[in-house]
């Protein structure tokens, strides 16, 4: 292992969000985004808000390149709110820096730790798919370190092939150095929310939907533990940002930030304490906002759980596994409501589903949102058989027409994955052009592709 | 302000750069790396820089240039009032001990062209009425230990020429600030086992910033290492001989 004989290089223990799986990489945290000479093999990771192992090294000490620290703003257009950055920048800084000028990610994912490189690997989507799309639709251009070393740049329409399959490609296409999207300008920091309480799951459905024609973000939360009549029940929240008349004064005060110290441990998360528990998130975050129209700040919109450090720590040592997936429209609600029942039968979800429709899929080959509903949970990790419960829902999501999202997926079989995604053999021969040798490879792309570790 | 900094371009000369320019202060880097400050230049002006942040070309290894390389900056900043320097050199001692070409590289970097450049700056300030000199030195400077005293050695130079800096300068208006850093978690400290206490550059930043606008002449970052210090300093020699760090 010579790497490790280099300066700068410490051999840690790397896991995604979920904190499983972890194997321990070679990990190197440059200031300026460059392959390391040689060509051995390397794992991309941004900031390691992904769930399960999309940046988690294929092998034990296997190199790890962590791109954060390569932060820099290299231009910004104030008049049409382009900003071209290297990809470690997060959006946390984007927020930081050009909010106060009135300017807005046009895609936001649940938290804002995340680089802006991980959003276009992930392609990333937030609450206003069914308006804006997601990440990728804002990136005018890339440029991508390719395995051979040199350097690539492409768009829409330039090498438009790798472009499409980078965006979504989980960094297996290359090391994406630079980034230019577009932000969206906003008139204030400030969100106007509504929430509004819905009986089952057909009339969530159809709330959705219906908010989906006047409001630019929408999002259900769904009681997985109701059944019945009440499967489904949950609360829709609409959203937008205020205009300037309606944001109070100033910008809204900076979150607090609290830490979980410890991992919790498992029996906290019983299903008797956790019910109370979210019961009680549920009533504090959804209750004050019912009906009203009174601006709360972004990051109380966005980023709820951004506020605890660490919140991942919550779901005891053993880790959590997070699983989205997304059916077609055409399989409507008998889909969501099948899943809904494995689900609440199994009891192993935690209390609350988020529920969202998506609005057509984009031509990047590995994008995951389509048009349709999409439903994320987490799953905490109680060994084989929670496995076991994501294969048997995955069963159901292919009967459906639909796929699970890679960058909250551990466990997806490779011959499940591939009947998920149609597109999947253009985004392979796109990558076999660029990366015949798969240098850029994860534990993800071992697992899902069937990369050699 | 109308500040030249050098050490711009990485860890916490990035993350102190990033908080002046987002107050509108004017700034001059001076570095090695034309690229590598062409690029912190482009990030420190779209982050709010009373623009155009101007960059020069300037090797700590060269004394010859540092002259040139301050009326350059002069002339970029209309008479600059601050100098920030948190460039330096790092090596790990194993290394040192074996080469003694490296260590006469950095003991030469960190001390003799760092006090060299600090000297003739603060004389440059006191001519026109004052200002600020802010160099990076360490808390490896504040007690020698074996594990570092090649670095410690360099970086205690560097602490005591600041402070006589300070004595000498304070009746003409230079105030001089001292940082000494505990562990920072930047590239520079990458690879080595991050011990308790350590800070991020971005905390260190706001505090450096803090300390400038004031004046204060030593200051510790994160704060805690100004009492681990004080902790580290008192113990007897013979202590110091028995543990191991």
């Amino acid at each position: 292992m010579d790497v490790l004989k280099t300066p700068g290089v410490s051999l840690e223990p790397v896991a995604g969000w979920g904190r499983r799986p972890v194997e321990q990489g070679a990990v190197v945290r440059p200031e300026r985004l460059l392959l390391p000479p040689g060509g051995r093999p390397v794992l991309l990771r941004g900031l390691g808000r992904s769930y399960g192992d999309a940046a988690v090294p294929a092998t034990r000490g296997a190199l790890v390149l962590e791109t954060a620290r390569a932060d820099r703003v290299l231009a910004f257009d104030s008049e049409r709110g382009t900003l071209t950055c290297e990809a470690g920048l997060s959006l946390a800084e984007i927020l930081r820096v050009f909010l106060p000028r009135q300017w807005f990610p046009p895609v936001t994912p649940g938290t804002r730790f995340v680089t802006v490189g991980g959003c276009v690997a992930c392609d990333v989507h937030g609450k206003n798919h069914h308006r804006d799309s997601s990440f990728g639709a804002f990136v005018d251009r890339l440029v991508l370190q390719v395995a051979d070393g040199s350097l690539v740049e492409c768009g829409p329409a330039r090498e438009r092939e790798l472009f499409l399959a980078t965006v979504g490609g989980m960094g297996l296409t290359g090391l994406i150095t630079e980034v230019t999207l577009r932000l969206q300008p906003v008139e204030s920091a400030w969100m106007v929310p509504e929430a509004e309480p819905v009986p089952g799951l057909g009339a969530m459905l159809d709330g959705l939907r219906e908010a989906a024609k006047d409001w630019p973000y929408t999002v259900g939360w769904i009681d997985c533990l109701a059944r019945g009549s009440g499967l489904g029940r949950g609360i829709l929240i609409r959203g937008r940002h205020a205009t300037r008349g309606e944001a109070p004064a100033g910008p809204p005060p900076e979150p607090r930030r609290i830490g979980v110290p410890l991992d919790a441990p498992e029996w906290l998360l019983s299903p008797v304490l956790m019910r109370g528990f979210n019961a009680a998130y549920y009533m504090k975050l959804a209750w004050p906002a019912r009906g009203t129209t009174r601006p709360v700040p972004y990051h109380g919109f966005f980023y709820p759980l951004d506020a605890i450090d660490g919140w991942n720590r919550l779901y005891g040592r053993r880790g959590f596994l997070q699983y989205q997936c997304v059916v077609p429209r055409a399989a409507g609600a008998p889909a969501v409501a099948e899943l809904l029942e494995r689900l609440s039968a199994s009891g192993a979800a935690s209390f609350l589903a988020v529920i969202k429709d998506c609005g057509p899929e984009s031509d990047a080959y590995l994008s995951f949102p389509l048009e349709g509903t999409t439903l994320a949970l987490d799953l905490p990790y109680r060994g084989p058989r929670t496995e076991t419960l994501v294969h048997e829902l995955n069963a159901t999501v292919i009967a459906a027409g639909g796929r699970v999202y890679l960058a909250k997926d551990a466990v997806t079989r490779a011959e499940d994955f591939a009947r998920m995604v149609p597109r999947l053999p253009q985004w392979r021969r796109v990558r076999e052009k660029w990366d015949p040798e798969h240098r850029f490879r994860s534990a993800q792309s071992v697992r899902v592709l069937g990369d050699t570790p | 302000m109308r500040a030249v900094v050098i050490g711009a371009t990485r860890g916490m000369g990035r993350a102190l750069a990033r908080l002046m320019a987002e107050r509108g202060d004017a700034l001059c880097l001076l570095g090695r790396d034309a690229g590598e400050l062409e690029t912190s230049a482009r990030d420190l002006l779209a982050r709010g820089a009373r623009g155009p942040v101007a960059i020069e070309r300037f090797d700590l290894g060269e004394p010859a240039g540092f002259s040139p390389a301050l009326d350059a900056a002069d002339r970029a900043l209309g008479g600059f009032d601050a100098l920030v320097v948190t460039a330096g050199d790092f090596t790990a001692q194993e290394a040192l001990e074996r080469d003694p070409a490296r260590l006469e590289r950095l003991l030469d970097l960190n001390f003799t062209a760092t006090a060299v450049l600090c000297q003739q700056a603060a004389e440059r300030l006191a001519e026109r009425g004052g200002g600020t000199i802010c160099a990076f030195s360490s808390v490896a400077g504040d007690r020698a230990r074996r594990s570092n005293y090649l670095y410690g050695a360099s970086k205690a130079g560097l602490s005591a020429f600041l402070e006589g800096l300070h004595l000498a300068y304070a009746d003409r208006g230079v105030r001089v600030v001292c940082v000494r850093p505990g562990f920072v978690k930047t590239a520079m400290t990458a690879g080595l086992p991050v011990p308790p206490f350590a800070g991020e550059p971005e905390a260190v930043a706001l505090h450096v910033l803090r300390a400038i606008d004031r004046g204060t002449p030593v200051v510790y970052a994160p704060p805690i290492w100004r009492f681990i210090m004080l902790a580290i300093r008192a113990l007897p020699r013979a202590v110091m001989r028995r543990v191991r760090f």
